[in-house]
């Protein structure tokens, strides 16, 4: 009975805790609350099957543990019992794993209207970049970085000249419009990760990975490094805040095109300058 | 009940099969170093797992104090935290985990178990164990190199893993691919004999169906161990290559700290790709012969025969073969094609179906059981509890879109440990304690033993239980101090702190167990042939310790399954397999 | 990865092949005594030595399956480059393929008992052997001499790679052959001798199909034949 009870108690305070966790998801700031709904199902049919089975278990030690003349029963398989466990285990597995398909298939489908944005890792920073007047971004290249350009983009892009590059500064977005965000690394392994996003990604040298998400309420949120990138990967630190377009334009506003600061890096740093004052 | 087929009452001549031609050693050396004989080969294996382990389990203490008390130990910095993690999660998966049960349980259980004389290429076998030490002190070497083991996280992910930025990038990487490319040499020769042996060694009788579900755990995972660990060799290979001899199989064009390398056109996921394709069925190498195990520990400790056995050897087979076409499911973010998702969530969660129908099996044999709560049945009981937690964990895990935000979280680190680190340790002490009697004639101490049991069940779930909820809140993995977030709440601290003290206790009461088992080996009670009343062959040795040959002048013959326990009719609680069935006259049979 | 997963649908078949005769529905609590021990008094009729080499070359088959995937991977990338294959290649394959036909011939000399034969066969498939080793050498010697160093191309960093590890099998092949050339030379049992000379005629045939499938992969003719196959289907 003190090895049954233990059993059961283990239960119990595994549910205890988790009902009365104060550890439990950040608030969500986007669009994929269908992904945390498809969690807390899974919460539920898993958490049941958890308590059942150690129940049943604790029950058995409870009722059948080893007294002077007891004799074990005889009993080497119970086929119908065994294919109706088997069907309700698919059935239970069937509801997770569909309403899981459904939403990831939205979660590769990327909406039209998605604004592209460029995130790049390098060891330890992150920066962006966001397209210029025409909307588009110009392609990039690892082997063309250098000092005067850290991202390695392609100066003889017309389509790169107006593109917006933040580099060491938050990255702001405004609130209810769809982002893809594009993902690039020049060095190792990165991955771009905003717990109230939910969403994330690891970025590849030498290709563009990317998702989209809709942020869907304004506040500063943290990035984290989500892959392991090498020494300085915990402090691989950004910031994102999602604003209201107005301000968001003005934020914008304010920024510089990678013509600027390439080709008239000195000029274009007196004109921010003179700009601000 | 269906009629049951008695053979013709004849004599039955003694068993001719797999009479090996038998090494025998000849002195001191060659009978306890450098001895063919399984049995001593599979407690070389053992001590030397288990001894790197408790470096591994140091490991653990210091990434646990680092965690539970940031800042607070000057001697743990980023880089020595991210070495922790690498070597710790190395060495327990494949130096002490797989080594453990394949070349421990699986060279001592086998050939008693089928009833053989020893491995079918005893010298090859020793072999594997001399070529698995080296490997184990190449490991060790990376500890004393300058720059120190490589800290690239046990997944070994190039570019960082052989780029500065990341410690141990000079020898600790390459002695740590050196170190795999040995491991994987030694076990191919040892899966070769485990393999072959039950397919050509079995004794007269011992048809598949009527193996004991060890045997079968373990035969299982070999046959996968051996198609599986090649995509580790090719992919340890080429990265020591890319290092060395700078190729760019898995190297993109990159910058290395400002620097623009000679890398070029390579591709990281492609490593990730034979990463995994190793990866997943390494996750059931450690679990079939947990699972194998685990049933005849309840079988016997519950003096009732496994339910639903046919069901058992099908799951086993089926949960091999499915753990092929798994691997992606650890690179739903790894940036692969999109679309790889579906097929890969749906292959993961079908696998969970024959994995539920062993636990259910489990439980099912407790019921109406006559259940003794020995210490191995108390480890059962824990394996199931944390095995199913884990399980449980990993059908969050397996479903792409939830997997999204749980990957890289503390949440993988707490699923992985319940699945494939507590649950299978709790396998491994069942085993320990149920076994030790056969290997030395002597029982562990059993209030030694319980002490042992509630302190590291318990502890270990209170590590990794709360763990979760960390990966809940976003806290991701492999930092060694999450520092300033606006999401972390500071009771999470105090939460980590806890965790942290638990690992410590648990880690201590590792000591008493490893106490018992050097002081029951002079002073434990002895033990008797079968101590436990178990049917399967291994207890019936003529000898115990089973002496060189293990089965004295004839092999035994088999005439029933290895769970005959409580049978209707018949006089004990159980029948030994090679007691022949009432009526039948032999000659030369086992006495 | 299809050339992976090809391999190991390969394997389930045959494994699920040999369990489909192991009576794996059978009800064993109902069974007892011996009789349902299909092998017989004498156990399995295939000798234990062979079912390993077996096993070992299904262990030999993933590795180099691996390599082909992770070569077929590799190559669909933009900055693969053929190399050109030296002539002296077809040379070192013609080498393995009479060094594979001698030991046939090795083979049955021994189970005609034919001692002289067996000898003769032993010597010129390991002789041969060692010629298509120094020959793979020699290629790699004109490649280096070409140009085509091993990191300045993914294709060339394949081409070393596949060419060592095979070599390395047939090094490996060549201790075992030497010891059955040792022991038939001290004379002993022709008997025992049949098996390993079988052996190793297995294990070198083996090494030849591997080496045609990977000259095919090389040569770019395995591409234009699932081409066909492909165009075949649709």
């Amino acid at each position: 009975m003190a090895v049954a009870l233990v059993l059961l108690l283990v239960a119990v305070a595994s549910v205890l805790f988790h009902i009365y966790s104060p550890w439990w998801w950040t608030p969500i700031a986007s669009n994929w609350r269908y992904i945390d709904d498809t969690i807390n199902l899974t919460f539920w049919i898993t958490g049941a099957v958890f308590c059942a089975v150690i129940a049943f278990m604790a029950y058995c030690v409870f009722r059948f543990h080893h007294k002077e003349g007891r004799r074990a029963a005889y009993n080497p398989e119970n086929k119908k019992l065994e294919w109706w466990l088997s069907i309700v285990t698919a059935v239970g597995v069937a509801a997770m794993l569909a309403p899981g398909l459904v939403v990831w298939h939205q979660f590769v489908t990327v909406p039209d209207d998605a604004t592209d944005v460029e995130v790049v890792g390098q060891q330890w920073m992150w920066s962006y970049r966001l397209p210029g007047k025409d909307g588009r971004l110009g392609t990039s290249d690892a082997r063309l970085i250098s000092p005067d350009n850290p991202l390695g983009l392609n100066p003889n892009d017309p389509n790169g000249q107006d593109d917006i590059v933040v580099q060491s500064d938050d990255l702001h977005l405004p609130v209810g419009k769809p982002v893809k965000v594009l993902l690039r690394s020049i060095d190792v392994l990165h991955d771009f990760y905003v717990p109230e996003f939910r969403a994330k990604m690891d970025m590849i040298p030498g290709s563009v990975t990317y998702y989209w998400f809709t942020p869907t309420r304004t506040g500063t949120f943290d990035v984290l490094c989500a892959e392991l990138c090498g020494t300085a990967h915990a402090q691989m630190r950004s910031r994102v805040v999602v604003q209201e377009a107005k301000e968001y334009h003005a934020w914008l506003e304010r920024q510089r095109t990678f013509a600027e600061l390439s080709g008239q890096h000195d000029v274009a740093k007196a004109a921010y300058r003179t700009g601000r004052e | 009940m269906v009629d049951i087929p008695f053979d013709e009452v004849a004599g039955i001549p003694p068993a001719e099969v797999g009479e090996v031609e038998l090494y025998h050693p000849h002195s001191w050396w060659t009978r306890y170093v450098f001895s063919q004989d399984a049995k001593v080969i599979a407690v070389q294996y053992s001590i030397t797992a288990m001894s790197i382990g408790m470096v591994a389990l140091v490991l653990s203490w210091m990434m646990r104090l680092q965690l539970g008390f940031p800042g607070t130990f000057s001697f743990i910095d980023a880089n020595q935290y991210l070495q922790f993690i690498t070597m710790h999660g190395m060495i327990m998966v494949i130096y002490l985990l797989t080594a453990l049960f394949l070349g421990g349980f699986g060279n001592y259980l086998i050939p008693l178990m089928v009833g053989a004389r020893d491995m079918v290429f005893p010298y090859v076998n020793m072999l594997s164990y001399w070529v698995y030490l080296l490997a184990v002190l190449v490991l060790v070497a990376t500890f004393f190199v300058p720059g120190g083991p490589t800290g690239a996280g046990w997944t070994l992910y190039p570019p960082q893993a052989i780029l500065s930025g990341t410690p141990g990038q000079d020898w600790g990487i390459v002695l740590m691919l050196a170190s795999l490319i040995l491991f994987i040499i030694g076990f191919t020769m040892g899966g070769l004999n485990y393999v072959v042996t039950v397919l050509q060694a079995r004794t007269r009788g011992m048809t598949l169906m009527r193996m004991p579900l060890t045997v079968w755990g373990i035969f299982t995972a070999t046959v996968m161990a051996l198609l599986a660990f090649p995509a580790l060799f090719v992919a340890s290979v080429m990265l020591l290559l890319d290092r060395l001899l700078g190729t760019s199989f898995f190297m993109p064009t990159l910058v290395e700290m400002g620097q623009l390398t000679k890398y070029g056109g390579g591709s990281p996921i492609l490593f990730q790709h034979l990463f995994w394709f190793f990866g997943h069925p390494e996750v059931y190498i450690v679990a079939l012969p947990a699972f194998g195990i685990i049933s005849d520990l309840i079988s016997v400790h519950a003096r009732k025969n496994i339910f639903g056995y046919r069901m058992m050897v099908w799951a086993i087979v089926a949960i091999g073969a499915l753990s092929f076409v798994v691997w992606a499911h650890h690179m739903y973010v790894s940036g692969m094609n999109p679309y790889f998702g579906f097929f890969f969530a749906t292959t993961t969660l079908i696998i969970a179906i024959p994995t539920a129908i062993k636990v259910y099996n489990w439980v099912l044999t407790l019921w109406r059981g006559d259940i003794h709560l020995t210490v191995p049945m108390l480890f059962a009981l824990a394996f199931i509890i944390t095995f199913v937690n884990g399980g449980l964990t990993g059908l969050f895990l397996g479903n792409v879109v939830v997997d999204v935000p749980l990957s890289d979280t503390m949440f993988v680190v707490a699923h992985f440990h319940m699945v494939m680190g507590i649950a299978p340790i709790m396998a491994v002490f069942g085993g320990l304690y149920h076994w030790y009697p056969k290997v030395t004639g002597r029982m562990l101490n059993e209030a030694l033993g319980r002490f042992h049991f509630w302190v590291t069940f318990i502890g270990a779930y209170a590590i990794f239980f709360p763990m979760h909820y960390l990966g809940l809140l976003g806290m991701p993995r492999r930092y060694h101090d999450i520092g300033e977030t606006t999401f972390v709440p500071a009771s999470a601290h105090d939460l980590n702190a806890f965790m942290s003290v638990a690992a410590l206790i648990v880690g201590f009461a590792q000591l008493v167990f490893l106490f018992n088992i050097i002081w029951s080996l002079f002073k434990g009670k002895e033990a008797g042939s079968n101590p436990w009343g178990a049917a399967s062959l291994e207890w019936q040795t003529p000898e115990t310790p089973p002496g060189h040959g293990n089965w004295g002048k004839d092999l035994p013959i088999v005439y029933r399954w290895a769970y005959d326990y409580s049978v209707p009719g018949a006089a004990g609680d159980f029948v030994p397999q090679n007691e022949p069935p009432a009526g039948l006259a032999t000659q030369g049979a086992h006495p | 990865m299809s050339a992976i997963i090809l391999f190991t649908v390969t394997i389930a078949a045959i494994a699920g092949w040999w369990l489909s005769q192991q009576r794996l529905a059978a009800k064993p609590w109902l069974e007892q005594g011996v009789d349902v021990d299909l092998r017989g008094e004498r156990g399995s009729s295939v000798p234990t030595a062979k079912i390993g080499l077996g096993v070992f070359l299904a262990v030999v088959g993933s590795l180099f399956a691996l390599l082909i995937s992770a070569y077929s991977m590799r190559n669909s990338m933009v900055d693969w480059r053929e190399l050109p294959l030296p002539r002296l290649l077809w040379v070192n394959t013609g080498v393995l393929v009479i060094s594979s036909v001698a030991l046939q011939w090795a083979y049955m000399a021994a189970r005609r008992d034919d001692i002289d034969g067996l000898i003769v066969g032993l010597l010129i498939g390991g002789a041969s052997a060692v010629t298509f080793l120094a020959g793979q050498l020699l290629v790699w010697q004109q490649l280096k001499v070409a140009g085509y160093f091993v990191a300045s191309n993914p294709a060339n960093s394949f081409f070393y790679l596949i060419t060592a590890v095979h070599g390395l099998h047939l090094m490996g092949g060549l201790v075992a052959l030497g010891r059955t050339t040792a022991k038939v030379w001290r004379g002993a049992p022709m008997m025992q001798m049949r098996l390993s000379v079988e052996l190793c005629a297995i294990y070198w045939h083996f090494l030849l199909l591997v080496w045609l499938i990977l000259l095919g992969l090389m040569t770019g003719w395995t591409d234009n034949l699932v081409d066909i196959c492909r165009q075949l289907l649709t």
